[in-house]
């Protein structure tokens, strides 16, 4: 078959195929610039990990920065304008530079491989959404460095602080947010259309590991969602530049119009950032527990109730905006529905550990800590959606609370555990077992200690977003700086974890790096070599399919 | 089937196209911001015909060669249909500003309903629509609006016409009947080219005669918007018709064989279906 290929590349004389026949070991640049053309779906992995992790210390320094200035009361290291661009900016580059970038990275490391695919579906395509992102981020921080400052309206820019009241650069963080948002959607077609095309003859939908199957219907929010935050963002645009007044009462529109179309997009991004989490732990947990997933199809079913729901509970965000009663309600009792596949979600892990054989590697620490963690942050969430109850929570720290705990013991641990899960697999290597048990804990105890007192600060009525505050919040505001240098710095911990794997110190990997894991990935050797399947592996649903009895 | 797996080799288009998208970024932002940063923006979009053009033709070259196996063609067949549904969620977000508006935040600033607070803003304010009077009369309505029963009907009869035409033609297509195809294809590019002409001719009469321009408060707004987008989703749907009828001129595509056509077609359709909810919500009712 080999040469019926090459055969046919010498036929047509075009400058991309003279570059190698791609489907084996060829290939034509070296240096730097193998990485700016690659279309591998490896390589782009990598690029979109490393990527994240170089964000996620972004932003991360922009946190320390605003705990630095909320360490005390009062104003003592920075002016309130350039609060509100770290506040900004600090959400804008986690959501979308880190957590999303992340999980993506994970997708096109692992899809392909756990369905027995060579690469991804349309692989030019996939360089191309991956170089999107440094452009998109570069816009958004040199937006810091422009006349007027960057961003200072809150990663949720409400209109009219992001229209009327906005700094000039507003346009360029726009255009970040569209190239940002042309890269989402693309990778995520790419997804799908891996997904659906591309898995090993024999491998049904309900054969898909659940990181897939979560992967196919976060790709499908992300279609859905993102074009509506590039037509709100591009409405934000018109109102700026071209006098239009779609978030202009005096002109017949409405700011509250912004939240709607914004919080459209906002909620199912919330599950873009989670589901993909709810894959890693629904892989890792069984693995550790050396026993199969407990309720595969149940897990399948949640994950799409969850989806679907999700396009119905946006305005649970807007309760204090003034909507009509029967939308509270409606908001209401929607948002609460989504505790119910949730909660079947947390009795399935909980049910798979049930009578496992359970043993303590990172990845599994870092899985089990977000059962744990990410259930407190979903219970704030249950809190919140009581529209009486919010009255008294929006806008305050319990909202950070809530939020940071479903989105960093949540999505950034199931992130951590999925990398100390898989990096024997990228690199050959294990992660050292004792740095990595140094990084969760240290991790742990900074996590809790930064945010478990938001919530009391909410609750006493500490608002969010603001450089100085009353005297009564100062002590949980001292615990929770503490807390957020010690989580900071221990983010570390696994930058050398991670150096020491790729550089080959440490444990040797064999090919099934952990003896209960289930999946193709675990039948190519450790490290996986850049193309993985050349023809279609053999699969037998009987024997290897998740869900078999 | 164990035969081996195609993938396509690496390209330098990409790349090259994340150069000229970001230079268009730049200099859009930059002009928008700053009044500065033309030179990026021309070169960006330059660039990004140039980079379409050089890309594609890569494509069709391999396509052309027997590269693309059923896996691959059936990839690229997903991946324009789940673009198309992202394209259908672009313009939902500007239908759902304008029934938002419609019937929420205009009759508010009248003072119905439970947030009829917001009447005490502007009392003087009477909710209608097309909103000619605008709550704070500075921003100005327009004096008239498009009466939906003469251009915009005309072009909606253009449009619906021609995706039947471009049917006939990919009809005659995978019948093989290529003169046939040829004929339903220019029809039906000219008819889109009619469509564009019209729009024009109906802006500039919105814009100068009836007072109707983006300024004019949320009517011309959304008008704009989504009439405006439409219009450059047909733009595109053109060039890409434009395109393959010089490709079927060339000799391409086969009667079963023939993905590119299929995918501007179907794009045609979507934008012929957009117009018809363009015609009712926002002409019409
Ligand atoms: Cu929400």
């Amino acid at each position: 078959m080999a040469s019926d290929t090459s055969q046919a590349t010498v036929q047509v004389s075009t400058s991309a195929v003279a570059q190698g026949d791609g489907a084996h070991d060829s290939h034509g640049p070296t240096g730097i610039l193998r990485w700016v053309v690659t279309t591998n779906h490896k390589e782009i992995g990598s690029l979109y990990l490393l990527f994240s992790l170089a964000m996620l210390f972004v932003g991360g320094s922009m946190a320390l920065v605003i705990r630095t200035e909320l360490f005390q009361p009062g104003l003592q290291f920075i002016q309130p304008e350039f609060f509100n661009q770290m506040t900004t900016m600090h959400g804008l580059i986690m959501v979308f530079g880190a957590i999303m970038p992340a999980f993506v990275g994970l997708a096109n490391w692992m899809i392909p491989m756990q369905i027995g695919a060579p690469d991804m579906a349309l692989p030019r395509l996939n360089n191309f959404s991956f170089w999107l992102l440094p452009v998109a981020f570069g816009i958004l921080l040199s937006t810091l460095f422009m006349e007027g400052g960057g961003p200072n309206f809150g990663w949720t820019f409400y209109a009219p602080l992001s229209t009327t009241y906005a700094p000039p650069s507003t346009s360029f963080f726009i255009m970040s947010i569209h190239l940002a948002g042309i890269s989402s959607i693309l990778g995520a077609i790419n997804i799908i259309a891996t997904i659906f095309n591309l898995r090993t003859p024999g491998m049904r939908l309900m054969d898909m590991s659940l990181f897939v199957w979560t992967w196919l219907i976060t790709a499908f929010l992300l279609i859905a969602v993102m074009p509506v935050l590039a037509g709100v963002v591009t409405m934000m645009l018109m109102d700026i530049n071209f006098g239009t007044s779609f978030f202009n009462a005096a002109g017949g529109g409405d700011p509250v119009l912004f939240q709607h179309l914004f919080w459209f997009f906002g909620h199912p991004e919330v599950y873009i950032m989670i589901l993909p989490a709810f894959g890693i732990v629904s892989l890792i947990v069984p693995t550790f527990a050396r026993k199969r997933l407990f309720g595969y199809a149940s897990m399948v079913y949640a994950t799409a109730a969850i989806a679907l729901l999700s396009f119905l509970v946006w305005a649970h965000h807007m309760f204090t905006v003034g909507i009509p009663l029967v939308g509270e309600l409606f908001f209401m009792y929607s948002t609460m529905l989504i505790a119910v596949p949730t909660g079947v979600k947390i009795f399935n892990w909980i049910a798979t550990l049930f009578r496992g054989s359970i043993s303590f590697e990172v990845p599994m620490l870092f899985a089990l800590g977000f059962i744990v963690m990410f259930t407190i942050g979903g219970l704030s969430g249950v809190m919140l959606a009581i529209v009486p109850a919010d009255f008294q929570y929006h806008d305050t720290y319990f909202v950070v609370a809530h939020f940071h705990y479903v989105l960093v013991p949540g999505a950034l641990f199931a992130i951590m555990a999925a990398a100390y899960y898989w990096m024997p697999k990228w690199t050959g290597y294990y992660a050292s077992e004792t740095l990595g048990k140094w990084h969760f804990w240290l991790s742990v105890i900074g996590v809790n200690l930064t945010f478990f007192p938001m919530h009391f600060s909410g609750l006493a009525g500490m608002p969010r977003r603001i450089p100085d505050y009353a005297l009564q919040f100062a002590d949980f505001n001292m615990l929770s700086s503490i807390g957020g240098f010690l989580f900071g710095f221990s983010q570390l911990i696994f930058v050398w974890v991670l150096i020491k794997a790729i550089r080959g110190s440490g444990e040797k990997a064999h090919a099934h790096a952990w003896e209960g894991a289930d999946g193709l990935e675990w039948t190519v050797p450790s490290p996986a070599p850049l193309h993985t399947f050349d023809t279609p592996p053999p699969f037998d649903p009987l024997t290897e399919s998740p869900s078999r009895h | 089937m164990t035969s081996q797996y195609y993938v396509p080799p690496t390209s330098k288009w990409p790349i090259i196209a994340v150069v000229v998208t970001g230079s268009t970024a730049i200099g859009a932002g930059s002009l928008m911001s700053y009044g500065t940063g033309l030179p990026f923006l021309v070169v960006g979009l330059v660039g990004v015909a140039l980079v379409m053009a050089g890309w594609f033709r890569d494509v069709v070259n391999e396509s052309m060669g027997g590269l693309y196996d059923s896996q691959m063609d059936r990839s690229f067949r997903q991946g324009m249909a789940w673009f198309i549904f992202s394209e259908v969620m672009f313009f939902a977000a500007f239908f759902g500003a304008l029934f938002y508006v419609r019937v929420f935040a205009v009759p508010w600033l009248d003072g119905e309903g439970a947030k009829g607070v917001t009447a005490l803003l502007w009392p003087e304010f009477t909710a209608s629509w097309p909103l000619m009077d605008t709550p704070d009369p500075s921003v100005g309505g327009p004096w008239e609006v498009v009466n939906p029963w003469k251009l915009p009907l005309i072009n909606t009869l253009i449009l619906v016409t021609s995706s039947v035409t471009l049917t006939i033609a990919h009809h005659a297509l995978k019948a093989d009947d290529r003169p046939k195809l040829r004929q339903w294809l220019i029809v039906t590019l000219l008819l889109g080219l009619v469509f564009l002409v019209v729009q024009g001719v109906e802006y500039v009469e919105a814009w100068n005669h009836l007072g109707l321009t983006l300024q004019a408060g949320i009517y011309g707004s959304t008008f704009f918007m989504l009439t405006g987008f439409h219009g450059l989703h047909v733009t595109i749907g053109a060039i890409v018709l434009a395109v393959l009828l010089v490709r079927v001129l060339k000799g391409h595509f086969s009667a079963d064989n023939h993905f590119a056509f299929e995918a501007g077609a179907w794009y045609w359709h979507f934008v012929d279906v957009v117009w018809i909810g363009l015609f009712l919500f926002v002409y019409v009712f």
